[in-house]
């Protein structure tokens, strides 16, 4: 279906379904509970899932397949978003005209460094994107200030009048999808708990779809054979009459697309950009994403978004305090040890966190969460697994 | 006229004078052995005819078509594969998948984004890719990983990788280089099959003169850069020249 | 002329401490074949490890000061580090004060022991692993360290002053017969300048004359002939390790007084040290030092107020310009060797 096969088409499905229901799955506290902050299911966070998670999708396929480090990807974020947010001021507050434009200019982009940085391999490859990217994030900061706003960077004023909006003397524009609010929010009320179902979040999520879609159909395609190829082989691509270096150059302009893409979705939900969308941490996080989740896959880099930012939202937000009403059921002492020694890695040491859990899964777990769980899964389902016969090993490397 | 035409080729690395006018042809349906002793320049030559190295002179025509200057790619593009010493196959990627590549590579040139469409539809390159696995009876393990094959399997992969493409010039690197008796038995009668069945030309640079008495039309002797002699292989056996360049001083 | 010497000197410093990551990055690699973006971390460690023995010898307890009073006629309580106890006013004084200099020896075994853990516990199992994986796990290892640091030391940057001796500075210009107060300089650059080429000249003079470093400098040029000459090559990269941590730390110990010490810091030099030693050609020692002081002055230069008219922007990006320059016309580098990093 879809040009898919069974596996990927109910990958897809499964994905789908998550996304569509996520403001429910993502809020299995009730209000007012003790655990109610650990619900991600508010707007704000769950558009971070899903365009970070486009972001991640689109690394992969240039890392994952190719195996080129990109250290400098989220200057294609931020040209995404610059773009995005200029489209908007000038002609139209529709989010949709603003994404393509994201994703154009990311692309042109892309274009011009990757055609530079692919010209070297390896740690080469990865300090001239490093170096790109840190260029671009001092001249959005400094030289570009009229283009980019400089440190403050750009939102929409009550000055802007795009030419398709009949906006009021004054008003500030909102970001819509003919003539739908990103804002919106329809809030549902269930006994004690409540749930937000907001434009944006839709939105965002359907363009993830879509992008995900295309990234299973490239990941099957002859095309995605190819870069993995151009990962385990370049010498013999060579001598088979095929030429790496577009191949690479494409999957690293449609992965700057992803970028943009992402940009562009951002600069629609709350239509503002800053320059530190686009320095260096910023691309070591979607390397932090693609690999935790599972490099190489089609659905780890969005676990590992989804993941990263839930970390990043959630366990950030817990205190001491918090950490002491948990552990209160502690004799008086042990309660002080234990809230002393969780304590540097909630809060704001989840960066901690972050770190050790990144190394750990470098170290032992090279397929990220993606084969954790094939591991679990074998574990349990070794009987399941002899059913199927030759069919289930063939497809180990691209779940 | 052969189909390889080297002619008054020099490369010189540094001080190193590593071919010295070299002249070669290999003729259309041949298989045509370059030998020498380590050293003299078998390897430079070879790679001077896929675009690896350049020569500071001379020429190198394939069918009528100079290859220099041209980047490896193209040069495949043209007719000429090449088998190396180790074999070089995409060892992440399964036995199907590699055998898709070439496949792929006759019928889209060097590059095409086909980034959409599904590597299921693609049922004449995967029957063209079954078709030659099932030649080199290699069929059964069309969903192994290529790292995971045995040496043996490796170098038939590669052999059938280049032979998909239906060359015209098949350039062979030490083909039994570090292999045990039985598969440098088993690679020559792999060989002589391809020799007899497809009728391809090749070149083949060796050191193991049993494999080379047992293919060989033609033979070539380098010594120090230079060819020293070009001929049957009879009448290599027992040329003086020949004993000297291999065993040196001793000889005299 | 004297603009242009006061800019050379100037990217002197920050171009030491670019040369100094370089060496220990390229003498890891060289000889490790390690990717380690955890070098930067060392570095910051290096400057904590001042910060740390600043405090330690500061450290205090209350005194009742029977000969003042408070603004209530209350005896004033005052704050006596306990040195002063054991040592007299006069010499805790002077300690405390050479306390960056004294972080020198406070370093040397904390960077020799974090530099063996890091290279036994964790290094050392990526020896055969590709470089992206190195990169990443000293990647997560960096962000660990600063995290380590910034919790135990917080956010923010803190102050660390260089002995008085060398506090303020010097004219330059009259000492070598220009106009006098052209050229003011900072006596602690000067210092830090010199402090790196004893480094630099050590590492060089190591690797020439000890056999050690003939080994090592094989080991560079070839380690798999190394290792058949069966030399214990591992227990040497172990030490060759905790000399680049060394190396790295010590950088950071003196560049302390010139700018705080905050928990970031070693991930703002990685960055522009990778790139030095990719400018410098990666696995080179004299091009990653002649990278890092060219690199440092070349931002110097790229700062001045009548080149930032010129081309507005170019002193926050010309490290980032030059080193694609290079790296497109001199593929590998202004010294680099053919084959490094070329998988």
């Amino acid at each position: 279906m879809l040009g898919l096969g069974k596996k990927d088409f109910s990958l897809l499905m499964l994905v789908l379904v998550l996304t569509m229901l996520a403001p429910f799955i993502l809020n299995p506290f009730p209000e007012g509970s003790g655990m109610a902050q650990f619900n991600a299911g508010y707007p704000d966070l769950m558009q971070r899932f899903v365009i970070f998670g486009i972001f991640a999708i689109g690394f992969n396929i240039l890392f994952g397949l190719t195996g080129y480090l990109s250290f400098g990807h989220a200057a294609f974020l931020g040209v995404g978003s610059y773009a995005a947010i200029w489209m908007m001021k000038l002609v139209s507050l529709n989010v949709i005209p603003a994404m393509i434009m994201g994703v154009i200019f990311a692309g042109l982009f892309a274009l011009v460094v990757g055609f530079i940085s692919l010209r070297r391999s390896g740690i080469y490859f990865s300090i001239l994107t490093l170096a790109f990217a840190q260029m671009s994030y001092a001249l959005a900061y400094s030289v570009l200030t009229p283009i980019t706003g400089g440190e403050t960077g750009l939102q929409l004023k009550s000055t802007d009048n795009p030419i398709l909006s009949n906006l009021a003397e004054g008003e500030i524009g909102r970001a819509s999808l003919f003539g739908l609010d990103m804002r919106a929010s329809i809030e549902l009320e269930m006994g004690n708990w409540l749930f937000t179902l907001n434009m944006g979040y839709y939105v965002a999520a359907f363009v993830m779809l879509i992008a995900f879609y295309i990234a299973i159909r490239i990941f099957r395609s002859p095309f995605g054979v190819m870069l993995r190829a151009v990962k385990s082989n370049q010498n013999r691509m060579n001598y088979t009459g095929l030429n790496p270096r577009p191949y690479t150059l494409a999957a690293f302009v449609i992965s700057g697309m992803y970028a943009g893409l992402a940009g562009g979705l951002m600069v629609a939900m709350d239509t503002q950009v800053g320059p530190e969308r686009m320095f260096w941490t910023a691309s070591g996080e979607v390397v932090l994403m693609t690999i935790l989740g599972g490099v190489g896959t089609l659905i780890g880099p969005v676990l590992g978004a989804g993941l990263i930012k839930y970390m990043e939202n959630i366990i950030s937000k817990i205190n001491s305090d918090i950490l002491h009403t948990w552990f209160a059921f502690l004799p008086d002492g042990l309660e002080d040890l234990v809230v002393t020694l969780i304590y540097p890695f909630i809060g704001k040491g989840w960066h901690l966190t972050l770190g050790i859990v990144f190394m750990l899964v470098v170290i032992f777990l090279p397929g990220g969460l993606v084969e954790g769980g094939q591991r679990i899964a074998r574990l349990f389902g070794k009987r399941r697994k002899s059913e199927d016969g030759s069919s289930a090993g063939k497809t180990t490397p691209a779940e | 006229m052969g189909i390889l035409e080297v002619k008054g080729v020099n490369k010189r690395f540094g001080g190193l004078q590593a071919l010295g006018d070299v002249n070669l042809s290999v003729q259309e349906q041949t298989v045509h052995a370059i030998i020498g002793p380590n050293g003299a320049g078998k390897s430079t030559l070879l790679n001077c005819l896929v675009g690896k190295l350049i020569p500071d002179s001379g020429s190198v025509m394939f069918d009528n078509q100079s290859v220099l200057g041209r980047k490896p790619h193209e040069i495949n593009q043209m007719g000429i594969s090449r088998v190396f010493q180790t074999p070089e196959i995409f060892t992440d990627l399964t036995v199907l998948e590699n055998m898709m590549i070439p496949c792929f590579a006759k019928r889209d040139g060097a590059f095409r984004l086909h980034a959409l469409e599904s590597l299921g539809h693609e049922k004449g390159i995967r029957e063209m890719a079954e078709t030659m696995l099932e030649e080199v009876n290699m069929l059964d393990k069309r969903n192994a990983h290529a790292g995971s094959l045995s040496r043996g399997d490796k170098r038939r992969l590669e052999m059938a990788m280049c032979l998909v493409q239906e060359p015209r010039l098949l350039l062979l690197d030490e083909p039994t280089a570090g292999m045990a008796r039985a598969d440098t038995n088993n690679t020559i009668d792999l060989l002589k099959e391809i020799k007899e069945k497809r009728k391809i030309t090749m070149a083949i640079i060796e050191h193991d003169m049993h494999v080379v008495f047992s293919l060989a039309e033609r033979i070539t002797v380098l010594a120090q850069g230079t060819p020293l002699v070009e001929d049957t292989p009879d009448n290599i056996k027992g040329h003086p020249k020949v004993k000297e360049a291999y065993l040196g001083e001793a000889a005299h | 002329m004297d603009a242009i010497i006061l800019q050379i000197l100037n990217g002197l410093d920050k171009g030491s401490a670019y040369a100094l990551i370089a060496l220990g990055l390229t003498l890891i690699f060289g000889t490790l074949g390690v990717v380690n973006f955890a070098h930067g971390a060392l570095f910051m460690i290096g400057a904590f490890c001042a910060v740390t023995l600043q405090r330690l010898l500061s450290l205090s307890h209350e005194v009742v000061d029977e000969t003042r009073t408070d603004f209530l006629g209350n005896p004033l309580k005052v704050e006596v580090p306990y040195l002063q106890d054991w040592l007299g006013a006069e010499t805790a004084a002077a300690v405390i004060s050479w306390s960056v200099p004294l972080a020198i020896l406070f370093s040397i075994p904390i960077m020799i022991v974090v530099g063996v853990a890091m290279e036994r516990g964790l290094i050392k199992h990526f020896y055969k692993r590709p470089h992206a994986d190195q990169i990443l796990v000293t990647f997560g290892l960096a962000i660990v360290l600063q995290e380590v640091i910034k919790y135990y030391f917080g956010a923010n940057p803190i102050p660390t002053p260089a002995p008085e001796a060398f506090t303020g500075s010097f004219d330059f210009g009259a000492l070598i017969g220009m106009d006098p107060y052209t050229i003011i300089y900072p006596y602690w650059r000067l210092v830090y300048f010199a402090f790196a080429m004893i480094i630099i000249a050590g590492v060089f003079a190591f690797l020439q004359f000890t056999t050690f470093g003939m080994v090592v400098r094989a080991g560079m040029a070839d380690r798999e002939t190394v290792g058949l000459l069966g030399i214990n090559i591992d227990k040497r990269f172990t030490i060759m390790f905790a000399i680049a941590a060394c190396v790295a730390g010590l950088a950071g110990v003196m560049y302390a007084p010139i700018n705080a010490p905050n928990y970031h810091m070693g991930m703002d030099f990685l960055v522009l040290s990778f790139v030095v030693v990719v400018v410098g050609g990666m696995g080179s020692l004299p091009g990653a030092v002649a990278a890092g002081f060219l690199l440092g002055i070349l931002e110097s230069f790229a700062s001045m107020a009548a080149v930032i008219d010129i081309l507005p922007g170019i002193n926050q990006i010309i490290i980032y310009l030059v080193a694609i320059i290079i790296l497109l016309t001199r593929p590998r580098g202004l010294m680099g060797r053919k084959g490094v990093m070329e998988e």
